[in-house]
């Protein structure tokens, strides 16, 4: 099992440790190279966005306008916010160096001379290690002007958030970068031709900047061969709840999931040697799935950790890799309270600029409070379905299928659930804390 | 009583005049979120309207513009909080994993409900949502440090920990402004 990123330091914030281990070789290399190889090379890998989105990297990328005398920026989206996702976070405080790397080939690559990383404000420690890590980088003479003698100019800065996950998303990141709210923007225009300061900017996550280092070292075409079918290459997954080991694992896409649950290599099975009820693999926004269904396609193969066979069948049979945020629930889990959880998350983050987002996550959380509260109905049940179809497609940004999809895939596959907190309101057990966190008199 | 006075130690205003520089010129806008870290760091934790009018004119813009970025991000307190603000993860894998059950024991420990300061000033409790790090769930955040895989022991020694020093402690860390 090959690992990229996480693969000869464990933890090494030091640029001796990280030059040692054979970092900045591949920077060295493609300062020798034409950008729009690098470019090639990047489509030739089929990396696509690990931020969740799945976006082929280098289309993204050939999507940048190039007009003569303005400026262009390349900024990294490290506002990693999603419930279930952690791995950026962990690469940037234990490898930042191949994010800097990542960073001055890619923005060598689209011709940016001023880049950004974009870090989530409450990564105070992480914001001051990659701060520490871009002084040292300058002090190489690896950033700032003449790198490595070959007449490119790159200034990278690390700029951190006020604590938005709406941020994530990359037009509200960029309105954030220029000192706003972080409220989406209307797209067209896409960013790659009026971004930051009405600029042509790209926006690509933390792990897909990194992964261009090892394309750059092995070629695109060699790290096309890691993975399967269009799922090429590495992914960090994120691994959380109930299991022996959580944590963040580089795979070659295409593990079984159920390898990748039960395995020593991976997860280690199920806490308490319980049963698996579900699971949510690809953060908190993509559809939950039961046992039967993360384990096998709709066809009955197993599953395998790609983009197409998680998505396999559609939101009937399937979900997405998404971000990589792999949360697992056992036998003792209840969906509905999950659920409300996650609806409540989404109700907060909602920047409020649309209004099926801004009146439907509310609306939608207060519906679970009630059926949780044993005051529900079965048209709430129905109602919560007809609410999340109305504000799926319905928003300038993806927040609000994100907020849609874990309601409608939690209904789809465990409705009879729900309809057990309507039916026997008395099997209902630790309703209280929901009061008692949402300041509400208890009934 | 006296005003007092607003204005960033020698220290922190050099830093925010290199974090300006890090934007095109102009656009010095850009600097705000980590400029409104510093202040709170700088005044007492939180951001009063006056520190607010003060970032705004560093920063050459006008206060509305200040005021509305800085009520929209959860990170910007504006009104006093304690000393230390214990920001407790809620969501997802930190629920999943006793997340409510830290909430309650920091609750009864300092008696205070969620959104409250102790009555010493010491603590404020805060529930957040997820703050990435869902492998080491349940967690809570006090200024930038990451307290993991919480158990009601570990609580106890960390609050005490905190309450023994007796400082202010901010996201944006001071150590981080001295030179």
């Amino acid at each position: 099992m090959r690992q990229l990123l996480i693969d000869n330091i464990t933890s090494s914030t030091s640029l001796s440790d990280y030059k040692s281990h054979g970092g900045y070789a591949a920077l060295e290399k493609a300062l020798k190279m034409k950008p729009e190889e690098i470019v090639a090379e990047v489509q030739k890998s089929g990396l696509r966005g690990r931020g969740g989105a799945g976006f082929p990297t280098g289309m993204k990328w050939s999507f940048i306008a190039k007009p003569e005398g303005v400026p262009r920026h390349l900024v990294c989206n490290a506002d990693e916010s999603e419930p279930g996702t952690f791995k950026d976070r962990y690469l940037m405080q234990h490898k930042p160096h191949i994010l800097i790397e990542g960073m001055i080939i890619s923005s060598f690559a689209l011709g940016a001379n001023l880049s950004y990383i974009y870090i989530r404000g409450e990564m105070m420690v992480q914001f001051h290690i990659l701060q520490k890590a871009i002084d040292d980088a300058y002090a190489a003479g690896l950033l700032g002007k003449n790198i490595l003698n070959s007449g490119f100019d790159l200034d990278l800065h690390v700029h951190c958030g006020g604590g938005a996950y709406i941020c994530g998303e990359e037009t509200a990141l960029i309105e954030s970068l220029e000192g706003k709210r972080g409220n989406p923007r209307i797209k067209p225009p896409f960013p790659a031709i009026a971004g930051v300061w009405g600029r042509p900017t790209v926006v690509n996550n933390v792990e897909t900047i990194a992964a261009v280092v090892p394309i750059i070292n092995m070629t695109g075409d060699e790290y096309a061969k890691i993975g399967v079918g269009k799922s090429t290459g590495t992914k960090l997954i994120s691994a959380s709840g109930h299991i022996n080991k959580p944590g963040v694992y580089e795979i070659e896409l295409g593990v079984p999931v159920e390898e990748f649950i039960y395995s020593e290599q991976y997860c280690g099975g199920i806490k308490g040697g319980r049963k698996l009820k579900a699971v949510v693999a690809g953060g908190s926004s993509v559809p939950v799935l039961p046992t039967e269904l993360i384990l096998k396609t709709a066809k009955g193969e197993p599953r395998l950790m790609t983009y197409e066979s998680l998505g396999d069948g559609g939101f009937a049979t399937g979900t997405m890799l998404g971000s990589g945020g792999f949360i697992v629930m056992d036998e003792t889990t209840s969906i509905v309270k999950n659920l409300f959880n996650f609806s409540r998350f989404y109700h907060h983050e909602s920047c409020g600029q649309c209004s099926p987002c801004r009146e439907g996550t509310g609306w939608m959380e207060k519906i679970l409070r009630k059926i949780l509260d044993g005051r529900g109905t079965i048209a709430d049940i129905d109602l919560l379905w007809d609410i999340q179809s109305k504000i799926e497609g319905k928003t300038i940004c993806p927040l609000g299928e994100a907020a849609a999809w874990p309601v409608a895939a939690a209904i789809r596959h465990f409705r009879p659930e729900f309809e057990e907190y309507v039916r026997n309101p008395q099997n209902i057990k630790d309703v209280k804390h929901y009061y008692r966190l949402n300041n509400l008199v208890e009934v | 009583m006296a005003t007092k006075q607003i204005k960033f130690s020698d220290d922190a205003y050099e830093l925010v005049q290199r974090i300006i520089k890090r934007y095109p010129e102009g656009k010095q806008k850009s600097a705000i979120l980590p400029v409104l870290h510093i202040a709170q760091a700088e005044f007492d934790g939180w951001l009063s309207a006056p520190v607010m009018d003060y970032v705004a004119s560093i920063l050459s813009i006008q206060p509305i513009e200040v005021y509305e970025v800085a009520s929209f991000y959860s990170m910007f307190n504006l009104k006093p909080v304690g000393k230390c603000l214990i920001e407790v993860c809620r969501t997802g894998p930190c629920w999943l994993m006793g997340a409510e059950d830290v909430v309650k024991y920091i609750e009864k420990k300092l008696n205070i409900k969620e959104g409250e300061t102790s009555k010493d000033g010491m603590f404020t409790l805060k529930t957040v949502e997820c703050l990435a790090a869902c492998g080491s769930a349940p967690m809570m955040q006090v200024g930038e440090t990451y307290h993991e895989n919480l158990t009601l022991e570990k609580v106890d020694s960390i609050l005490q920990d905190y309450k023994s020093k007796g400082e202010l402690v901010t996201h944006w860390d001071k150590k981080h402004i001295k030179k």
